[in-house]
């Protein structure tokens, strides 16, 4: 574990204090249309002060529920109704509105999720963080200004005093989320709820947010309340851990001893759905001799895995599916006036995807792994270089030929709330390619989507409902569903996974697995994941800043990274060498 | 690690939360279109159901005249009744004419609700038409269209209607209608080409694209019918607006000629006797307001409906 943990163990303090933060069989309910719908049902838990606690969960658990009826927070239909939330000794729950006011933000700081909408984008940064110093009164006039510098520098933004007047938009989403800790800790708070800081952000960027979230606390003896997804970065940044599963506690104790050891069978399965490093390929139950669909995790299979290996290679034919030759794109950028700036999205990228194997394409935001998908799909042009697909020149494909090729390499998208037309039910979304290319008559079309409603483990009466009824994963099911409807070669998956939770995460992994191995599929993977890639790739190209500066074998790339890049991704993965219990 | 700070590793007993299978599809809920949804809402909306039977009333009337009253409007037209009070079978008295002042308004009902209707239905069409082919294409038709639906909105719709009235021959609800939608056609262009603007960049458009979907079917198949809401909500609450500007017309005298009887030509005529007999006045403009406040309170309720953000700040 880390250096942070053991620091903050050894401040052990009095052991009769009371907790700095005690919730008593906490219940949340939302108002809908249907009655009260409980989010959280009788929550219990105990934060000293100077001790970190993460509560883990997947989405609509209740956790992020939790730390918003803490600060009085809960959107407009939801609201306690029963429990209590002592800090302090005072049940905040009971507290008129305009003590609450009182304890948010100087007693207890909150960092939101989301950097890009959490700033207000009309006024600059100085006076945002001023007015929550002004807010808290720790200063007024000049010392607020003056405050508000040693704030943003104390988050980790050297030359704040010149950046005080600039505005949201001209900060990156790291800087962003600096400046939002700045705040939630500029008035000192004993208390500090972060929501899901850094999961939109990138790895490096994450690790170095939360290194210094994790200094800063330590200084002022700040207790902070991580609400995670991740159980990695979980374990890793807190000492305490709280699952939540529908609106539950299922488990609670000190982290590193839960992650080792779950009890809770709704925690192991959590634990071991956690990618990390030492995850390996996950092995469709359907190749002859494989166990069981699930992700392995320790070296109980190398054997196994070396032999499937060396099957694939074999099985590989010399010319790859998809070839890229020295391919660019470069966009053109209106400036003032009639000046353009020329951006190089991707620079002279070359690599070669084998059939039926699975090449993922590796970075941060920026790298312009997005771009080299679109390129393959030919939903943008190319501006030098060559694609070539199964022998053919993919740019010089028009009409007739174009859409062939169009029924071959099929996309699936990240934002399973955004590919899904809303208002067509998901029976006429997995039956439109066939219908836009003419395959068979309408009931052969029905026979059809049937078929790929079972091959995704969705029932067949799925077909009569909305995408509002679905949740993410059902969503991408869906998504993968429609993709395979032309019974294509190549899958383009663009962080088909990244939207959702782990176990989610865990079952559509598995699920392209076991399809790759029955129908023989190609993938090439877009991810700034890491440890999903260790779980689903054969190959990985790295990118950065529009280039591929590594490309090998995952396991090569995984065991010995030749670049201090490709070194510095796989250390920042949160939790990256934990050996989670199983 | 022997911190007495920490707490016990709790776990929870395993019968009070049982673990679901991943991502489990609810099979329990009926299965709901976005359009079912709103519906829902809407159904729940007493000022719904109060303002839907107002306008199935209102039509009815409109439709079938005769269903409601037996007199004439014009033929029995006695000079003898000139403002004469309330009597058997004519319950809301006479006007000026000696004419039926209810027998007026049943069939004034017609003339004021065609026009409301075909007007609305001309904007509404030529506006989903026009504006989704500016959005969705853009370049130089987008700015073409804007610039000349710039210029329509820049002249008021009433002051361009009695200009153009003016020189039109023949008077009838359709002539009246038609000017309406000519200068009333860009407020709805201009939602249809935001929306559609919007839609267009959304990922189920480029995922159709990758799929083969040729761009014109995109825009029928995706855009139109993912733009089409706030349209509806526009559209509902101008048919209201339309019915008032024809009674402004014809209370101007540009607007139906006095032999089509319609709430504004009797608004009109009725200014004479404000004072000897108010309620010849006061009837017809009480059917009028009746008539736009129930479109309007029911395009309140569909926009709440159709506005996913509206509904949850309910």
């Amino acid at each position: 574990m880390t250096q942070i943990l053991n620091e903050n163990q050894s401040e052990t303090i009095d052991t009769s204090e009371t907790p700095l933060l005690q919730i008593r069989n906490l219940e949340v309910g939302f108002r809908t249309q249907r009655g009260l719908v409980p989010a959280v049902r009788g929550v219990d838990l105990t934060l000293y002060a100077g001790q970190s606690l993460a509560i883990v969960g997947e989405s609509g658990s209740g956790k992020t529920t939790t730390a918003q009826a803490i600060i009085d927070l809960l959107p407009g239909t939801g609201s306690v109704t029963g429990g209590e939330i002592l800090f302090e000794g005072r049940d905040l729950t009971k507290l008129p509105a305009k003590e609450i006011q009182d304890v948010r933000g100087r007693l207890i700081g909150y960092v939101p999720q989301d950097p890009m909408s959490n700033l207000n984008p009309v006024w600059n940064i100085g006076f945002q963080v001023e007015e929550a110093i002004k807010a808290n009164g720790i200063a007024q006039g000049k010392e607020a200004r003056l405050r508000a510098i040693q704030v943003l520098q104390e988050a980790g933004l050297s030359d704040a005093s010149e950046r005080l007047k600039q505005y949201p938009h001209q900060f990156s989403g790291g800087m962003r989320q600096r400046v939002l800790i700045g705040i939630g800790l500029s008035a000192r708070p004993k208390l500090l709820i972060a929501d899901e800081p850094t999961s939109a952000l990138d790895v490096t960027v994450q690790r170095q947010i939360l290194d210094h979230l994790g200094t800063l606390t330590r200084d002022y003896g700040t207790s902070v309340l991580f609400i995670t997804h991740d159980l990695g970065l979980a374990a890793e940044r807190a000492e305490q851990l709280v699952v939540m599963y529908r609106g539950k506690i299922v488990e609670s104790g000190s982290s590193q001893e839960i992650l080792a050891n779950p009890q809770h069978p709704y925690t192991q399965r959590l634990v071991s759905a956690a990618p990390s490093l030492a995850s390996r390929r996950i092995q469709s139950a359907k190749h002859a001799d494989a166990a069981a669909p699930a992700i392995f995790s320790g070296d109980s299979l190398d054997a196994t895995l070396i032999a499937r290996a060396a099957e694939r290679e074999q099985a590989a034919p010399d010319k790859p599916l998809i070839s890229v030759q020295n391919v660019s794109k470069t966009y053109r950028i209106r400036q003032q006036g009639f000046k353009y700036n020329e951006l190089k999205a991707v620079n002279g990228v070359s690599f070669g995807v084998q059939r039926g194997t699975t090449t993922a394409i590796v970075g941060e935001s920026g790298s312009g792994k997005s771009t080299v998908a679109k390129l393959i799909l030919q939903l943008e042009s190319i501006t030098s270089g060559k694609i070539e697909f199964d022998g053919q020149d993919v740019a010089a494909l028009k009409g007739a030929d174009l859409l062939k090729f169009r029924r071959r390499v099929q996309p699936v998208f990240q934002d399973p709330y955004g590919s899904l037309d809303p208002q067509y039910s998901v029976g006429n979304t997995i039956a439109e390619p066939l219908l836009a290319h003419k395959v068979g008559t309408a009931k052969e079309r029905q026979a059809r989507v049937l078929e790929l409603l079972d091959q995704v483990s969705l029932p067949a009466s799925t077909r009569y409902r909305y995408p509002s009824e679905l949740s993410g994963g059902q969503r991408q099911r869906i998504a993968v569903a429609r993709a395979l409807a032309l019974k294509p070669d190549v899958l383009v998956l663009d962080e088909a996974v990244s939207a959702l939770d782990v176990l989610v995460q865990g079952q559509i992994l598995n699920l392209l697995t076991e399809l790759q191995t029955e129908l023989g599929l190609t993938y090439l993977f877009i991810t700034h994941d890491l440890a999903v890639v260790r779980l689903i790739a054969d190959n990985v190209c790295v990118m950065k800043k529009g280039e591929i500066i590594e490309a090998a074998t995952t396991d090569e790339v995984f065991d010995n990274p030749r670049e201090t890049y490709t070194q510095d991704l796989l250390a920042a993965i949160p939790g990256g060498n934990f050996v989670f219990g199983r | 690690m022997q911190n007495r700070k920490f707490q016990e590793h709790f776990v929870a007993p395993i019968e009070e939360t049982p673990v679901v299978a991943v991502d489990k599809l609810d099979e329990s809920q009926k299965a709901r279109s976005t359009w079912d949804d709103a519906w829902d809402s809407m159904r729940r909306r007493p000022s719904f159901w109060i303002s839907s039977a107002l306008i199935v009333l209102i039509v009815t009337v409109a439709a079938f005249p005769g269903l409601f009253t037996s007199v004439s409007p014009n033929l029995g037209c006695e000079l003898a009744n000139s403002n004469g009070a309330p009597t058997a079978g004519h319950p809301l008295g006479f006007t000026r004419q000696g004419c039926d002042v209810y027998a007026r308004i049943i069939f004034g009902t017609q003339a004021s609700v065609t026009v409301g209707l075909i007007a609305t239905l001309l904007v509404t069409i030529s506006g989903i038409i026009v504006g989704s082919l500016a959005g969705y294409y853009g370049g130089f038709l987008d700015a073409f269209v804007s610039r000349v639906g710039d210029i329509f909105f820049a002249i008021p719709t009433v002051l361009g209607a009695i200009v153009l009235m003016s020189v039109i021959p023949e008077r009838t609800p359709l002539t009246v209608a038609f000017v309406l939608a000519v200068f009333a056609w860009p407020q709805i262009a201009r939602i249809m080409r935001g929306a559609v603007l919007s839609a267009s960049n959304s990922d189920y458009v480029t995922a159709s694209t990758a799929l083969g979907v040729s761009k014109f079917k995109i825009l029928l198949r995706h855009v139109v019918p993912n733009s089409i809401a706030p349209v509806i909500v526009v559209a509902t609450i101008s048919l209201g607006t339309f019915i008032v500007a024809e009674a402004t017309l014809s209370f101007l005298g540009i607007g139906l000629p006095p032999t089509v009887m319609s709430w504004g030509n009797d608004i009109a005529q009725a200014q004479t006797s404000i004072r000897t007999n108010p309620q010849v006045l006061l009837l017809p403009s009480a059917a009028l307001s009746i008539t736009v406040l129930s479109f309007l309170m029911l395009g309140d309720v569909v926009r709440d409906a159709l506005d996913p953000a509206a509904r949850a700040r309910r």
